[in-house]
């Protein structure tokens, strides 16, 4: 028995927990049990690990780990801590499957579960597992064996990230080992609902969902509410295609979630909430479910928080499939049970939202965010960010570079940064032609304005938009007719049909869009298209319509030549457009 | 005298009485019963009548209405507006084809394209054997493994033309248990 075994056997924190110093205890005991396992094999559980077969590395490595003396004097299988286990996503999806070796971060890429047996014997003699198995650098060709030394990285300050791909997502403990449940305890026990709005509104954390309204600002509105009963509403409809940072966060690190859910309860003064998830996310739903089934057994959900008089209550509903349902109040219909149709604001859900009741709606990254807020203060998060906008933001970076996955940066960091020292840059023998950031809503930069900073006004000058963190970078094969034309024949079939410019104007667009890329334009297309953009976007009733032009006013703003090619020329210069191929 | 109508003509034109008179079957019974009365759980209940059938059968949205207390239309209208439903049975391997931005950019429209040529069916649509359901989905969350598709709930990524066509004969083959994928989400 190890000392920390025979600390963990006298003194395990046993739930509920009751009180400031039951949780900090917690803390320490779970941190301490962890910090005595000589060596600790975390799997990427994300997605898209999950996807490349990480699950049977996982299986291996059990099996691999069985026989050796190490995973005897640790906790068998069953026991805990686990010596293997599973994580959220570790970021680098374009590697996985991953597997992480703690302490120490040596980090193994595109592990398959041939290679197991032989990575398991090399790393628990101590020496480095296999060559293939080591993180080259595409371009260089140096070799790096543990996480933080790898460019992608290395160029990131993950900070809502800081638990994806550490914790176990279906294990409370973990949690708890790495701070957790301590800004809720703060709030509760040191501060006041009113310090804890004014906390959040000094971080100058804004809404990372995309529009970037201050998030402590929203809370103090619904907050001076009259109303007994109130709301707070994660959205998890992470609807933008090309976009999966809110899945990873609630796939890796559930209780990030429900911990800023709670403090928000607290400071709007809400007693229950709602996480509303996509239902294309079954692996989310299922931990978020499970999460809440901990928290409430560990008594930091129901009705006494902490011990405290304050209670709080969390239900999931899962989405069925609308991308309108991820505007705030299309999402309230649909919690309802109807057709999430968006309905005229104001009033605004902090007035009359879920049910009439004021409504606090926050997105998943902006909760998953807050109880660092509280946790190490404003000051320290606004520290992080621009002047006008505090902290860090997530984007799935995605595309045509080396390195895709999930990453991490301060507001302010440009563009450049973000693709080329994290991403790698364009694949071999190609170029950068432009980042779509955004989504459907957002808008194509070109190569030339890549140094813009990444902030919410500094993006929207150029006619993108922040978004919800999608990024995806487009090379010389990409068609940009063809891109617009595809955000728009998506925007189109999603549009709700509740108001006319959003319901007409997407298809009538659709429909000059297409016909460019099939080499069948009229001369007048183009001014016709900007005309109907600009009615859209001025007329439409919700977000969604508002801002569905974005793809094609940056487009015809930066690539207007490739317009006029499929126009005049008829011919697309990327070659994508299969109508116009073999005239270029 | 006028002569019978034939046995098949009165057939055609006899009542047939109330066509819920009897009692739903026992497992949507089980599902309307914990929701009765409650007009906000619309979706939530068409998703576990979904689950239980693999789709909407008409026979079950009308039980759920009746039972329910809402009017068959506005259960009509949101079973019609969210993409989940669908209203025809499942083939016995669902394909779900990404078309997320990373998924376009890589090529997805040709891979719809191809499955939808290489199995002779229109995007939601059955193969007449039952075999194969071809559908495409906004965008599934792994963006990395662009181009992804999602057959049966495990997702193969990075594919091509060729590994498409691989993966579609190892499920034809294979009536009855799914194949291994390459991982379940």
């Amino acid at each position: 028995m190890t000392a920390s075994e025979r600390r963990g056997a006298a003194g395990a924190p046993q739930p509920p927990l009751q009180g400031e110093e039951a949780v900090r205890l917690a803390a320490q005991h779970y941190s301490e049990v962890l910090a005595g396992v000589p060596r600790r094999y975390l799997v990427c559980a994300g997605t898209g690990c999950v996807s490349n077969g990480s699950l049977q590395v996982l299986e291996a490595l059990q099996v691999a780990l069985a026989g050796t003396e190490h995973a005897g004097t640790n906790g068998r299988q069953e026991g805990w801590p686990k010596v293997v286990s599973i994580t959220g996503c570790h970021g680098f999806c374009a590697k996985g499957p991953l597997v992480r070796v703690e302490p120490g971060g040596l980090l193994c890429s595109e592990v398959r579960p041939e290679a197991v047996p032989e990575m398991v014997r090399l790393i628990e003699a101590g020496e480095a597992p296999q060559e293939a198995l080591t993180y080259h650098d595409p371009i260089t060709g140096d070799a790096y064996s543990h996480e933080h030394e790898i460019p992608f990285y290395a160029h990131q300050q993950r900070i809502t990230l800081q638990n994806c791909g550490v914790v176990d997502p279906e294990d409370i403990r973990t949690y708890f080992a790495r701070g957790g449940y301590a800004g809720l305890t703060r709030a509760l026990f040191q501060m006041s609902p009113d310090e804890v709005v004014g906390e959040v509104s000094a971080s100058r954390l804004r809404g990372r969902g995309g529009a970037g309204f201050s998030t402590g600002e929203k809370w103090g509105l619904t907050r001076r509410q009259p109303g007994e009963r109130k709301f707070i509403i994660c959205n998890g409809d992470e609807g933008d295609p090309g976009a999966f940072m809110d899945r990873s966060i609630m796939e890796g690190d559930p209780h990030a979630v429900l911990e800023g859910m709670v403090i928000a309860g607290y400071a709007v003064g809400a007693s229950e909430g709602y996480v509303y998830v996509r239902h294309e996310y079954p692996l989310a739903v299922n931990r978020l479910r499970r999460a809440i089934e901990e928290a409430n057994l560990w008594g930091l959900l129901g009705p006494s928080v902490v011990g405290t008089p304050f209670s709080f209550q969390i239900h999931v509903r899962e989405g069925a499939g609308a991308f309108v349902s991820g505007e705030e109040t299309a999402l309230i219909r649909s919690i309802q049970g109807e057709r999430a149709v968006p309905f005229m604001r104001p009033p605004y859900p902090s007035e009359k939202g879920l049910w009439g009741c004021p409504t606090c709606i926050n997105n998943v990254e902006t909760l998953a965010t807050v109880p660092l807020v509280i946790a190490r203060g404003a000051e320290w998060y606004a520290g992080l960010g621009t002047q006008n906008s505090g902290g860090t933001k997530v984007f799935a970076l995605t595309g045509a570079i080396r390195n895709t996955g999930l990453v991490e940066v301060p507001l302010g960091t440009s563009l450049r940064h973000v693709v080329e020292r994290i991403g790698g840059g364009a694949r071999e023998g190609r170029t950068i032609k432009a980042v779509q950031v955004g989504g459907p809503s957002g808008g194509c930069l070109p190569e030339s304005l890549l140094d813009t900073p990444v902030d919410y006004e500094d993006l929207g000058r150029t006619g993108a938009i922040m978004g919800s963190g999608g990024m995806v970078v487009a090379d010389n094969a990409t068609c940009m007719v063809d891109l617009a034309r595809y955000f728009l024949s998506f925007t189109q079939d999603e549009s709700c049909g509740k108001c006319v410019p959003c319901r007409v104007g997407t298809r009538k667009m659709l429909v000059i869009l297409t016909r460019i890329t099939e080499g069948q334009a009229r001369p007048e297309d183009l001014d016709r298209l900007e005309q109907i953009a600009n009615v859209v976007c001025t007329a439409s009733l919700c977000g969604l319509g508002r801002t569905a032009p974005n793809p094609i006013l940056t487009t015809l703003r930066y690539f207007r030549d490739e317009y006029q090619a499929h126009i005049h020329d008829r011919r697309c210069p990327a070659g994508t457009c299969a109508a116009l191929a073999g005239k270029e | 005298m006028a002569a019978a109508p034939s046995p098949g003509r009165l057939r055609k034109i006899a009542y047939m009485g109330d066509p819920l008179a009897a009692p739903p079957p026992s497992e949507l019974m089980g599902v309307l019963d914990r929701y009765r009365g409650q007009h906000d759980v619309l979706v939530t209940v068409l998703q576990q009548i979904q689950s239980v059938h693999g789709y909407l059968p008409k026979r079950s949205v009308q039980y759920a209405a009746r039972e329910l207390g809402v009017p068959l239309a506005r259960l009509y209208g949101v079973a019609t507006f969210y993409n989940q439903f669908r209203f025809t049975p499942p083939g016995r391997h669902a394909i779900q084809v990404c078309r997320g931005t990373a998924c376009h950019v890589a090529g997805s429209s040709t891979l719809v394209a191809g499955i939808s040529a290489a199995l002779g069916v229109a995007q939601d649509e059955t193969t007449p054997d039952g075999m194969f359901s071809l559908q495409t989905v906004a965008c599934v969350g792994c963006c990395s493994l662009a181009p992804v598709m999602v057959v049966n709930h495990d997702v193969h990524g990075s594919l091509t033309a060729e590994r498409v066509g691989e993966i579609l004969d190892r499920y034809a083959g294979s009536a009855e248990a799914a194949p291994a994928g390459e991982g379940k989400v």
